[in-house]
């Protein structure tokens, strides 16, 4: 079985440089000019929070609010992590934007016929067996890829190596069910813009609630409006016949 | 006759500007693209296409399935007069729907892509198959009028042959997608403020769809008997809005004990946007008319059936813009108005339901009494009876 991959962000030591935004650009063959927010031509974007930079990109949700919205399945969660977007299906509906907890999806506005747009965490060099683009251009390591499983226990030890230091949180590992990406922090979660109210269980569960009952309704609701029908049919068949019996019998009785 | 011509010049002038104006945004919206024409962003990606437009669209088109299982489910047929408008009038509201769609559908070309690529996971596959299935059951359900017209019987009565499926099938269908466009939004359980969110939104959706559907049939029926100078129904229209009371007091009630049960009841004081735009919406859509219908007085008044049926269903367009909109503002910190080319369109698309009810009922056997509307006033029993006669020989399904 493939391992899932994850990328390890450590906001302490992230310095601002933009090299993996740079890089991000170049293998995504966008314009290399720097850009402050998510947008269509930049996967990721750096938030500074009083000298405290924050890298924005696609969690990458284990169980994605993204694919499970989309009504053609144009979003797929592959095994290794990523979760990527196939153009040739999409209907430009927008539920992935609307439904993004993270409000990741960017769309081409202005563009007549607009793509969808976000990080793929690099899914094609991961197939390659390389890591992603931005980690591997980050200088001081505050961007780290490898196995989920082994960056969420590096992330463990450096919480538990330095407690005075960083937040005894890792954001994304539990976040909506949790997430290819983690962050770590010395500066309290609320205060770097990240949603901390988010629910530990996956999204697209509340809306399976809703879903699961359609079979239910179908059969139950179609079986209670047949008998209804078959009921009240035969109610006005018979009051139908008793009324024609009565008129026969009243012009038998005329003729008689 | 004469006042008759100039009114109609007015509203003939009305129609011609905005379809002008209309166009004019269509041309933008296709050719320079949704970022020019509307004022949707990435942090705001649905507006009053989706609000109104749809959510509106479907929820005031419900009168077609709650008569259409009256009549034909429960087998009450006093209510037939009154059936084919409403039929066409889901059957408009329905093929627009889709029309708004192909607004705000950034790849519309696309849109077929539903029938082919499925995921069962997603409320708005659900949505997508239910329109498209109860538009074909509303086609057929109407079809009889068309038909009846160019005297073709027997295909008539094969399509009458499976009426009671078909209806059946027509209920069901709306049932799903009516509550279902509640269910759209329970994906966003952090993003909507939570005076709306609920988990209960499905049915909140379903049975306010009801009562505005009620009101719509009301609506409806004013506007036609003006339009074409016949009599009004009024004794089915005051059970309608007997219906529509019902519907009211249960919709008041499951929100008042959601509320309560989720420990929300203090935020109906917090001194927000929201909390006045919440108590609108629940005023003028729920507690007027409810007191309104349910005074017998009321009911049986002409003009207070037609300003309660106004405000249910004005109170109805503030629930759903509300939910797509009102509250969803805060957590997303935008502030969304629509571009006058969003409003344009959706006037236009309105218009185009307006014009097409009013040629097709002038011009297809949609008020079957028309002819003998003196008697609808003289004598109902008569009424009734001719209804029985006509309808051996056809009746929308
Ligand atoms: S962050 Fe948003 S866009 Fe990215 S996978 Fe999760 S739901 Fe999808
Ligand atoms: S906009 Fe495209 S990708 Fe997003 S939910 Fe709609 S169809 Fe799917
Ligand atoms: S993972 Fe790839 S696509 Fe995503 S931000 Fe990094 S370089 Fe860009």
């Amino acid at each position: 079985m493939v391992k899932k991959k994850a990328m390890l962000i450590d906001i302490t030591l992230c310095v601002g440089c933009n090299a993996c935004q740079t890089a991000c650009k170049e293998v995504n063959h966008m314009p290399v000019d720097e850009e402050k927010a998510l947008s269509t031509t930049a996967y990721t974007a750096l938030n500074e929070y009083d000298g405290v930079f924050v890298r924005r990109m696609c969690q990458h949700c284990d169980d994605p609010t993204c694919a499970s919205v989309c009504p053609v399945g144009a979003f797929t969660k592959m095994p290794e992590g990523p979760v990527v977007y196939d153009v040739d299906k999409c209907i430009g509906c927008r539920y992935c934007m609307q439904a993004c907890p993270f409000q990741v999806p960017r769309y081409e506005w202005s563009n007549t016929y607009p793509r969808v747009q976000k990080c793929t965490m690099c899914h094609e060099r991961l197939a390659q067996g390389l890591p992603t683009a931005c980690s591997e251009a980050c200088p001081t390591g505050a961007t780290k890829f490898g196995d989920r499983d082994d960056l969420l226990k590096e992330a463990y030890e450096r919480l538990a190596a330095e407690p005075d230091k960083y937040v005894q949180k890792i954001y994304g590992e539990k976040e909506v069910g949790g997430t290819s990406v983690l962050y770590i922090t010395s500066v309290p979660f609320e205060n770097l813009g990240f949603r901390t109210t988010l629910q530990t269980t996956a999204l697209p569960q509340l809306t399976w609630n809703a879903l699961s009952k359609i079979p239910g309704v179908v059969t139950v609701g179609g079986t209670l409006l047949f008998g209804i029908w078959w009921i009240t049919n035969r109610r006005h068949e018979v009051k139908e016949f008793e009324q024609k019996l009565h008129d026969t019998n009243h012009s038998n009785h005329g003729k008689n | 006759m004469k006042k008759l011509f100039t009114t109609f010049g007015f509203w003939k002038m009305t129609a011609v500007v905005i379809m002008i104006a209309g166009l004019y945004s269509t041309y933008v919206r296709f050719f320079h693209g949704l970022g020019a024409s509307t004022n949707l962003s990435d942090t705001f990606p649905w507006g009053i296409w989706i609000g109104f437009d749809v959510l509106c669209g479907v929820g005031l088109a419900a009168g077609g399935f709650t008569l259409a299982a009256i009549v034909y489910i429960f087998n009450i047929k006093r209510f037939e007069p009154i059936i084919r408008p409403t039929i066409l009038t889901a059957f408009l509201g329905y093929l627009l729907v889709v029309v708004g769609l192909m607004f705000d559908l950034g790849r519309p070309l696309q849109i077929w892509h539903a029938i082919i690529m499925w995921n069962p996971r997603s409320v708005m596959f659900e949505v997508a198959w239910c329109v498209m299935l109860y538009n074909t059951v509303l086609a057929l359900e109407f079809a009889p009028v068309i038909l009846e017209k160019y005297k073709m019987t027997k295909t008539i009565k094969m399509i009458k042959r499976i009426s009671i499926p078909l209806i059946i099938l027509g209920v069901i269908l709306s049932t799903l997608h009516q509550s279902s466009l509640g269910s759209l939004y329970l994906i966003v359980p952090d993003k909507m403020y939570p005076l709306w969110y609920s988990a209960y939104m499905p049915i909140f959706f379903y049975v306010s769809a009801i009562a505005a559907g009620c009101a719509m049939i009301i609506f409806e029926s004013f506007l036609s008997s003006r339009a074409f100078n016949r009599g009004l129904e009024l004794n089915l229209l005051t059970e309608i809005a007997r219906i529509c009371v019902v519907m009211l007091g249960v919709y008041a009630v499951m929100k008042a004990v959601d509320l309560n049960d989720r420990k929300m009841l203090s935020l109906l004081t917090v001194p927000r946007f929201e909390t006045y735009m919440y108590w609108f919406e629940v005023t003028v859509g729920v507690i007027i008319p409810f007191i309104m219908f349910t005074q017998r007085k009321i009911r049986q008044n002409t003009t207070g059936l037609f300003i309660g049926a106004v405000l249910v269903v004005v109170g109805f367009i503030m629930n759903r813009m509300n939910i797509a909109i009102t509250g969803m503002e805060g957590w997303t910190s935008t502030t969304y108005v629509p571009s006058w080319n969003e409003f344009s369109i959706t006037m236009m698309i309105v218009t185009i339901g307006f014009i097409a009810f009013y040629f097709i009922a002038k011009y297809f056997p949609v008020f079957v009494d028309e002819h003998e509307h003196e008697d609808v006033h003289k004598n109902s029993v008569n009424m009734y009876s001719m209804h029985e006669d006509l309808r051996k020989v056809s009746s929308p399904v």
